[in-house]
């Protein structure tokens, strides 16, 4: 390499830093929200169990507050991710959906309709768990590109399409329940939803210095496994960036961004290893994040999705097969959308008609919250998990606080106005 | 003649970290044509946005004297109600509502909030007679031609009584014949006393029409030129800041076997199939060769070009494409692309880029797989491939990381180039490689051309330049109306020569 060559791939990787760092911002911006959310909830949850209201007294000590806030509690922080992660596991498919310029509003109702087949299927039919799940992931498939055959190969607006689908699969769930709710479930089918992990290592409890808590040792050291792998695969990445010659970003702020987000995890893991150890759930979602977030970072599926939504007539031009790409992005959104129902049905343990009624505008909501462009061609799971995550902790601060459903709405609206309008700021005056 | 009717001084627009305008300075004399021209990101843009509002009074220094008195405009429209109209580059119509509703759209014709549709109709149609138009005024925008649009746009600037009409590169996308249909008509409106703003890069037309030029250079004023100084040495001279020896780089071919080769396509049209777009087209180009198509607006080339490559154009398409000798299948972009053949589109902004996305994504958009392994992406490998390509084709931004919707039109160009490229054609197409670009920037484009030739690729180049194609090309192909027309060696053609081709089978098909 000419002296010339290695002048400017410097001056190249300076700027490239910058660009890294601003290409993050909104994500730091959002999990700051995230936590401030978290954080004002704790301190207003305070006491909230033992008389309903925070007396004047109790507001003497801001940490007393946080230390006996609700929303933090291993117990609540659980629920928390019981609670969304349906919401979650369907914002990964609608990001791919929405970054690729369409739309799905059929996602609550497919949710519902498949959780009404597996309840027939199990309580009618008394067909193996197993079996059940397999096949309805499959239902959600065909159901996904079903409606995917028309977006893609035929040319038809996909708010329509999805909308159509909306009316037939909210229709159907009523037809298969017959306008009943079916239920009990079998109890392996509800340990997708209310299992935890094993603990195969058993109970430890901790010398009393530490707090003398008994906790999931299995949870934790999974945990720390999974902490280890982030600090591993962050360093390589930015050793291979090194090793051919790019600046990596600086040092310090690598450190810290890590240190911070090795410490958010151990915080939820500790919490959870405190109760009752890991959900079920949170595995399937775990691999699944990571799954969607090497989708959309690393494969080339993922970023031909990227190039379709940001100009879909360069992108077949390119000799990207838009069609087929639109199609399977429908069959991808189907299976979650199956999975959620599914893992939704085994949390109420039973299917009822309503169930799934309104899911799509959570969905939507927390991709939009996430940062993605209504147009297509921007968006990213980490914005999407951390905008479902806001849009949960506030369902379950405002519920603990006992604020109305009706103004929970109103919240919930003004928060993700607020954020796109923040999003749309920020973007003109750059 | 010589009253002036604009005059605006020592204009001076920052935006943060860049000085756009510097103390410009422009004179405008009541019933003239008065050109702008500059390289891009000269600041034209910028100072015709100052001038008709659209950064309002107080975000710029300076100031504005329309008529006599000193204006503060404060939008678009406070500029249009003292006649100021201003025609953007990409034309500003509805192309579902009809030619009359788009001339009064804004400003209809109106009493109580109900439409006088007679009056819009007769109105309309008064003012489709100025500006030469023979279209119903009922017909729908979508249905007519970018230059009767063009024209539509200035009947619409007519209805506003325009005293000075700014136009923004009008002729761009214009046929030969249109463009000098648009220029006659700002020489008649000359004669009843409405001035004209006339921003271009066709230089030869801004030497035929204007009656004096102003050069704008890095946001300053370089000089104002009268009538009998104008010469396009001497415009060129004053653009780039330095002599420009010779707009083409020197040429030396080496020309070898056949590598590409079409026979007797037949394309139809997409919405109407029994309609024939091209009928039986042949051609062929050689190893190192540099073969041009030249033609005017609607001649086909652009369908020739685009059905070719992955049938990505058209219906009905027949005929055979041969590479080394041998047939292959081009009929998805795809299969095209796997077999060498690349098309860089003439409109890089719909078909060329993603905008919303960083250069690296853009260059390896075509040959991801070049970047990849088992559908994995090698970010390392990305970053090399584009900053590698960055530096050939020389495109100058701030890192790989920038945003392409922030490029100007040239480096935007050497984008899809780049992209094209790392994805190793034998074959290149290139639709209008250089419109909307400055003279800078064209240069390096033919530089880019000819280096790819020397390394034995074929390139077919498409343009409505004709100097480009005598200037760049071995060998050119005349096409009109769906059919090549004629064929001859670059050294042996002339402008002449081609339109004398054109026109030929004009006259026998009429």
């Amino acid at each position: 390499m000419s002296t010339e060559a290695a002048g400017s791939y410097t001056s190249a990787s300076k700027a490239t830093s910058q660009a890294v760092l601003r290409e993050n911002l909104r994500q730091y911006g959002l999990v700051l929200a995230l936590i401030a959310i978290m954080i004002f909830f704790q301190f207003t949850t305070s006491g909230v169990l033992s008389d309903g209201w925070i007396s004047f007294g109790e507001i003497t000590s801001f940490f007393t507050h946080i230390q006996s806030g609700i929303l933090f509690k291993p117990v609540n922080l659980t629920n928390l991710i019981l609670q969304n992660s349906y919401i979650i596991i369907m914002a990964l498919g609608m990001l791919l959906v929405i970054v690729a310029g369409h739309i799905d509003l059929s996602v609550g109702s497919v949710s519902g309709f498949v959780g009404a087949v597996a309840a027939v299927m199990m309580v009618q039919y008394k067909l193996d768990p197993v079996v059940t799940v397999v096949a309805c992931l499959l239902l959600g498939a065909v159901i996904g590109a079903s409606q995917g055959y028309w977006i893609a190969f035929m040319k038809i607006p996909s708010f329509i399409v999805t909308l159509a689908g909306m009316l037939v699969f909210k229709g159907l769930a009523l037809w298969v329940l017959g306008g009943k709710s079916l239920g009990p479930f079998p109890q392996e089918f509800q340990l997708l939803s209310a299992g935890f992990i094993p603990d195969v290592i058993g109970p430890m409890t901790l010398p009393a210095w530490l707090g003398g808590a008994t906790l999931h040792s299995t949870t934790m050291a999974v945990g720390l496994l999974m902490i280890a792998a982030m600090v591993w695969s962050s360093l390589s990445s930015r050793r291979n960036r090194e090793s051919h010659g790019y600046e990596a970003e600086p040092f310090a702020f690598f450190v810290g961004k890590n240190v911070v987000l090795a410490a958010l995890v151990f915080f939820l893991i500790y919490s959870l290893a405190s109760y009752k150890g890991l959900p079920n759930v949170l595995i399937v979602m775990g691999v699944l994040i990571t799954l969607f977030v090497f989708i959309t970072k690393r494969m080339t599926f993922g970023r031909r999705i990227y190039a379709m939504g940001g100009n879909s007539k360069a992108a077949a031009l390119s000799g990207i097969r838009t069609d087929r790409l639109t199609f399977y992005v429908f069959m991808i959104m189907g299976s979650l959308a199956a999975l959620a129902g599914l893992i939704f049905a085994a949390r109420l343990n039973t299917a009822t008609p309503k169930a799934g009624l309104g899911f799509e505008l959570d969905v939507i909501a927390a991709v939009f919250i996430g940062g993605a462009s209504m147009a297509g061609g921007a968006g990213e799971v980490a914005g999407a998990v951390i905008g479902a995550f806001i849009m949960g902790v506030m369902n379950n601060g405002m519920s603990i606080l006992g604020v109305n459903i009706d103004w929970q709405q109103v919240i919930k609206g003004l928060v993700l106005l607020g954020a796109v309008v923040f999003d749309v700021y920020n973007k003109n005056k750059s | 003649m010589s009253d002036t009717i604009l005059e605006m001084r020592g204009i001076t627009k920052t935006f943060p970290g860049v000085k756009a305008l510097q103390d410009v300075n422009l004179n405008v004399r009541r019933g003239e044509i008065h050109a702008i021209v500059g390289e891009n990101g000269a600041g034209k843009s910028t100072l015709m946005k100052v001038l008709s509002g659209v950064y309002p009074h107080g975000s710029y220094s300076g100031e504005i004297i329309f008529q006599g008195e000193e204006c503060r405009f404060h939008g678009i429209h406070d500029s249009e109600r003292k006649g100021i109209v201003i025609i953007h580059q990409e034309l500003a119509l509805v192309p579902l509502l009809s030619i009359a509703e788009n001339i009064y759209l804004g400003n209809e014709r109106a009493r109580g909030g109900i439409v006088d549709w007679n009056a819009v109709r007769r109105g309309a149609a008064d003012l489709l007679k100025k500006v030469g138009l023979r279209e119903d005024p009922d017909t729908l925008i979508t249905n007519i031609g970018v230059g009767k649009q063009q024209l539509v746009e200035i009947a619409k600037a007519l209805s506003k009584e325009v005293k000075l009409l700014i136009l923004d590169e009008p002729t761009a996308s214009l046929s030969e014949t249109d463009s000098e249909q648009l220029l006659a008509l700002l020489m008649e409106f000359r004669t009843q006393g409405i001035a004209c703003i006339l921003i271009s890069h066709k230089l030869n037309e801004v030497g035929k029409v204007a009656d004096r030029i102003t050069i704008l250079r890095d946001g300053r004023t370089i000089e104002t030129l009268e009538r009998d100084q104008i010469s396009e040495d001497r415009i060129i001279t004053s653009m780039v800041g330095r002599p420009l020896e010779d707009r083409f780089p020197p040429r030396t071919p080496n020309i070898g076997d056949t590598i590409f080769e079409v026979k007797n396509w037949v394309v139809h049209h997409p919405l109407h199939p029994e309609r024939q777009v091209i009928k039986g087209v042949d051609i062929k180009v050689r190893k190192g060769e540099v073969v041009g198509i030249a033609g005017l607006m609607g001649a086909g080339r652009t369908e020739f070009a685009m059905s070719v490559f992955g049938r990505s154009y058209g219906t009905g398409i027949s005929g055979e494409v041969f590479l080394h000798g041998k047939k292959v299948d081009t009929s998805t972009v795809g299969k095209a692309v796997r077999q060498g053949v690349a098309y860089a589109t003439e409109d890089r902004k719909t078909y060329g880029l993603n905008l919303i996305d960083h250069i690296k994504h853009n260059v390896s958009a075509a040959n991801l797989k070049g970047v990849s392994s088992a559908g994995v992406i090698d970010d390392m490998r990305e970053l090399n491939v584009a900053n590698d390509y960055r530096q050939r084709t020389n495109i100058r931004s701030s890192s790989v990381y920038q945003t392409t919707g922030n490029l100007s039109g040239g480096n935007q160009q050497k984008v899809v180039l780049s992209k094209w490229l790392f994805a190793d054609p034998e074959v290149l197409i290139l639709d209008e490689p250089t419109r909307g670009i400055d003279v800078g920037a064209k240069y390096e484009i033919y530089t880019i051309i000819n280096k790819l030739a020397s390394e034995g690729k074929a390139i077919l180049v498409i343009s409505s330049e004709m100097p480009e194609l005598l200037g760049i090309t071995d060998r050119i192909y005349v096409m009109n109306e769906g059919r090549i027309v004629g064929e001859m060696a670059a050294s042996e053609a002339s402008q002449e020569k081609i339109m004398r081709a054109i026109v030929r089978t004009e006259a026998r098909a009429s």
